[in-house]
């Protein structure tokens, strides 16, 4: 490296760092179905953000609809056909992905953002500390899933940024587990004895050599979170402890499951949830299994 | 000596409660270094050496007794220790361990300067640290990371950081038995000028007899959790007065004249301290009948003993051991 | 100091012109670059070097245990037989009956989860299927009790052994099909200095009552100096010395050599007080190699021709080699 007008010593640091996530992104593009999945995810989130454009909201409500066919299918009615009242399918889709993505995602947020500050604090301070939030966390994974969901639902009321809560307290466990134990590792490693003897605080600790080593579980813990997520909001909305205004995946299912849509045989009515679902999840998963593989191998075969 | 010495180290005590029962890493060990000076700590594992450093760093409670930096004791509470470590440094075994692969070097270096607030241009204090500690020219290792240079080099960088700090006391750990043999001269050579430029004193803590050989002024040996033998390095290594000493020299395979002494069994674990002389189980003297002869064999095994000086050292030494065979000695050579 | 070896007949062991190469995803790395290397039995020869030199693969390469793709060519000759060149069936029953391999006693190198003596007895069984479970037993004890562990250690498993200990089983190891030849890479690198000492005077007593011929693989050159009779410097994958221990521990002919014997002060000489001396630089990495002579960056007795003359082993005295260009054996002008 010629020394003719040698750049500060952090615009080099963040130069090395974009440098890195490029070389991030050109490996994960080898990774044929991690690249599916993110193909899958953003024509999901485009269609999701273009809903304004795409259907008529105002298409949710029944009272709208009245002139359309019930139970129309998509060659009658198209391009999805209609439920048992009229609604068309196509419309509440397309709003329905808003809402299993939205809270998807943040109750996920939610979630690792709990899990990580718990799972953080235990692993590094330990004694009794620990002792009683790893006692809390154990309990929050003992109590089943659903009927906590549902009692919190009932109590709290249906709507969405409930379903996002109930979702977020009842996942934060798993990550929160997961996480203390990398922290346990890492807050033995010598660098971390260095770093305190040269007088650092526990927050420094925390922060700079602590967090930095675990951000790769977190990043590739949530995007195995997220599917999960869906699929909780989609059993709560199929439960009826959805938003009963707003459309979503799970509510479709609900809906056309109490309105007889298998004995209808109106296939066009479940059929475009459940694959919507399937696919949103499977894709979630192929990319968080791509970045398990371009985050942890490249760790290892650079620092060889 | 007038003044306070630099580190004075005052009866510390290190425990380690286990499942097997408590064990006494450290268990009351007196030491003094002055500025400037070298002391090379010599003992085999297990025997409390690293925990003693880390004690001395701070970075380890001692149980019980006090450790003085400059006539000052050592406060636990945030601010003394931070004021500690801008004192008294560390250098470690695994320079590749102790340095976190995701920071580049200039980070590494920088972080010291950073956590205590040094003023001045942050850029130019690292150029000048790693530059002095033989990384030159030191722009060009800013942007680099830990896999990036060899072994040494990165002992190098953890000798930068620690130095940036200007600190009066290093302590360093093994710092050079991880890295290759063609390579250690280049990191003691610059340790030794270090303590010719700063005037730092370096405590080292080493199994390696011939390191202390080679760059300390003295010699302290361990065993067990007690300092059993000091002096300076020319009466320690060719004049040793404890049988464990003698018997460590023995074996040192650069040492062909003297017939080696190889103790049987290991170290036993400092949960489970002999009594008396807690070398007496593997001591030579007592398996060979030595001791029964000099009449001592009952104190060797029920009398602990701490340091006291060597009755025929030349003046002015202040060699000390700790060892009733010696003990007896000068009490025969008193009138 | 180790038996005298017989010299008369054959070499034990006559390695000719032996070349590893490692795949990789940058181009093939050149671990090994031509060794020679003769053993008469029950003769010990040190093979010093630091990292990268190449000594942990040439001992692998004794065995052919190197990773599947290496190549490896030249002889390694056991007995007149090429290792090299043996059929699996023949290969598996000369390793560890006629040649055996000791490690350092890291906790990875025995099974954790198994118990010693079992693993020791596997040995056993591998080469003699036959043998009764009694007389596994039995056989393990011996070993243990040759080694000077009691017999009873058998039952447990290595992280309750210290390392000494551990050394200890992993030499009865190698000793449990009584082999003639056997290899020590690193055997005591990780021990204290007095464990070391024990370690070291047990391979002793092993060699001169079995007549094993020993190659001690290891980067301290004062350890061989003492127990070895004959020493090899390798670097950058090959051998820059060789000849008595003595002789090259003490008046080194190769600069490297000189460096390193210098990385050893001898306590009780005043010219090492205050006095240590390294060599600039690093050990080479083996996917860049330095042309001509591998040592010349770093060397302090750097001349024109280093750089790009072929090195070999030039003489440098009775049963001397060095591959400096500064012996006078070189017959190069300097």
């Amino acid at each position: 490296m010629s020394s003719v007008a040698v750049p500060s010593a952090r615009r080099i640091t963040w130069s090395r760092r974009r440098r890195a996530v490029a070389q991030a992104w050109a490996e994960y593009r080898r990774h044929a179905p991690g690249m599916i999945g993110l193909a899958i995810l953003a024509a999901a989130v485009a269609m999701a953000l273009a809903a304004p454009l795409l259907a008529d909201p105002a298409g949710q409500h029944a009272v709208n609809t009245t002139a359309n066919p019930a139970w129309a299918n998509p060659s009658k009615f198209g391009p999805l056909g209609t439920d048992h009242l009229g609604r068309s399918i196509m419309t509440q889709f397309i709003w329905g992905a808003r809402i299993s993505l939205l809270v998807g995602l943040a109750a996920t947020v939610l979630a690792m953002l709990i899990g990580s500050v718990v799972g953080i604090a235990a692993g590094f301070f330990g004694g009794w500390f620990e002792a009683v939030l790893m006692r809390l966390t154990e309990w929050f994974l003992v109590i089943p899933f659903l009927p906590l969901a549902i009692v919190l639902a009932a109590i709290l009321g249906p709507s969405v940024e409930n379903i996002i809560l109930v979702i977020g307290i009842t996942s934060w466990p798993f990550p929160a587990r997961l996480i203390r134990a990398q922290v346990l590792t890492l807050k033995e490693r010598l660098y971390v004895d260095r770093s305190r003897a040269l007088g650092a605080s526990n927050w420094h600790l925390m922060t700079r050599h602590v967090l930095p080593n675990v951000s790769g579980l977190i990043i590739a813990n949530t995007t195995l979170t997220v599917p999960v997520a869906i699929l909780s909001e989609t059993t709560l909305s199929f439960l009826g402890l959805g938003d009963p205004s707003r459309a979503s995946w799970g509510k479709m299912l609900q809906e056309g499951f109490a309105a007889g849509a298998l004995t209808q045989q109106a296939w066009w009515y479940y059929a475009p949830p459940g694959v919507g679902i399937m696919l949103v999840v499977l894709a979630f998963t192929l990319c968080g299994q791509a970045l398990e593989e371009v985050l942890d191998p490249r760790l290892r075969d650079q620092r060889a | 000596m007038t003044a306070a010495p630099l580190l004075e180290v005052r009866d510390v005590r290190v425990e380690f409660p286990g499942r097997a029962g408590v064990a006494r890493a450290v268990d009351g060990v007196d030491l003094q270094m002055r500025a400037g000076e070298i002391v090379a700590l010599v003992g085999e594992s297990g025997c409390g050496k690293t925990t003693l450093a880390r004690t001395i760093v701070g970075l380890q409670r001692p149980a019980a007794g006090e450790v003085l930096l400059n006539g000052a004791p050592l406060r636990y509470g945030r601010r003394a220790l931070r004021a500690h470590r801008r004192a008294v440094q560390m250098v470690f075994q695994d320079p590749t361990g102790a340095l976190n692969a995701r920071q580049t070097l200039y980070e590494a270096v920088a972080e010291g300067v950073r956590i205590q607030g040094l003023p001045g241009d942050e850029e130019q204090l690292v150029a000048e640290a790693l530059s002095r500690a033989g990384l030159r020219p030191p722009e060009r290792f800013f942007a680099r990371y830990p896999y990036e240079i060899s072994g040494g080099q990165r002992q190098r960088v953890i000798i930068a950081g620690a130095m940036v700090l200007n600190p009066s006391l290093l302590v360093a750990d093994e710092p050079v038995s991880s890295l290759d043999a063609s390579v250690r001269g280049e990191i003691l050579a610059l340790m030794l000028r270090l303590v010719r430029e700063t005037h730092v004193g370096i405590l080292v803590v080493t199994h390696d007899l011939g390191l202390a050989w080679n760059v300390a002024d003295r010699v302290a040996v361990m065993y067990l959790g007690r300092i059993v033998e000091q002096g300076t390095t020319e009466e320690m290594l060719t004049a040793p007065r404890h049988p464990y000493t003698r018997a460590l020299l023995s074996v040192v395979p650069e040492i062909a004249h003297v017939e080696p002494q190889i103790l049987t069994g290991e170290a036993p674990d400092p949960t489970r301290i002999p009594s008396g002389c807690r070398f007496h189980p593997r001591c030579p003297l007592v398996a060979s009948g030595e001791a029964q002869r000099l009449g001592i064999e009952e104190r060797c095994r029920g009398e602990d003993l701490g340091l006291a000086p060597v009755p025929d050292a030349p003046a002015g030494s202040d060699q000390v051991v700790a060892c009733h065979a010696v003990a007896a000695a000068t009490m025969a050579a008193s009138p | 100091m180790s038996a005298a070896p017989d010299r008369s007949g054959l070499p034990l062991l006559s390695v000719r012109d032996l070349h590893v190469t490692y795949p990789s995803r940058s181009g093939p790395v050149p671990a090994v670059r031509g060794v020679d290397i003769d053993l008469a039995v029950g003769e010990t020869l040190g093979l010093a070097g630091e990292s990268g030199c190449g000594k942990s693969t040439l001992a692998g390469a004794l065995l052919r245990l190197l990773p599947r793709g290496t190549e490896v060519s030249g002889q390694v000759l056991f007995d007149g037989e090429d290792v090299l060149t043996m059929r699996p069936g023949r290969l598996r029953a000369v390793r560890w009956t006629d040649m055996a391999i000791v490690f350092q006693g890291a906790l990875h190198t025995l099974n954790p989860v198994q118990r010693v003596g079992r693993q020791i007895g596997e040995a056993i069984r591998l080469h003699s299927p036959r043998t009764s479970g009694s007389a596994v037993s039995s056989r393990v004890g011996e070993l243990l009790e040759l080694v000077g562990l009691p017999a009873r250690r058998a039952r447990d498993y290595p992280h309750q052994l210290s390392g000494g200990q551990r050394q200890r089983v992993l030499i009865g190891l190698a000793l449990a099909c009584e082999p003639r030849l056997l290899i020590a890479d690193e055997p005591t690198t990780a021990l204290d200095v007095m464990v070391q000492a024990q370690v070291l005077r047990l391979l002793e007593d092993l060699q001169q009552r079995f007549g094993l011929a020993v190659v001690f693989i290891t980067h301290d050159l004062s350890t061989l100096a003492a127990v070895c009779r004959r020493i090899a410097v390798m670097y950058a994958g090959l051998i820059v010395e060789e000849g008595p221990s003595q002789a090259v521990f003490e008046a080194p002919a190769h600069p490297y050599t000189r460096a390193l014997a210098a990385a050893f002060p001898v306590i009780g000489d005043p010219a090492f007080r205050m006095n240590p001396s390294g060599v600039a630089g690093d050990p080479p990495d083996p996917r860049e190699l330095p042309s001509g002579c591998p040592f010349h960056p770093r060397c302090p007795a750097v001349v024109k021709p280093c750089s790009s003359i072929k090195v070999q082993l030039w003489p440098a005295g009775p049963e001397r080699g060095a591959a400096c260009v500064h012996v006078p054996g070189s017959g190069v002008p300097v």
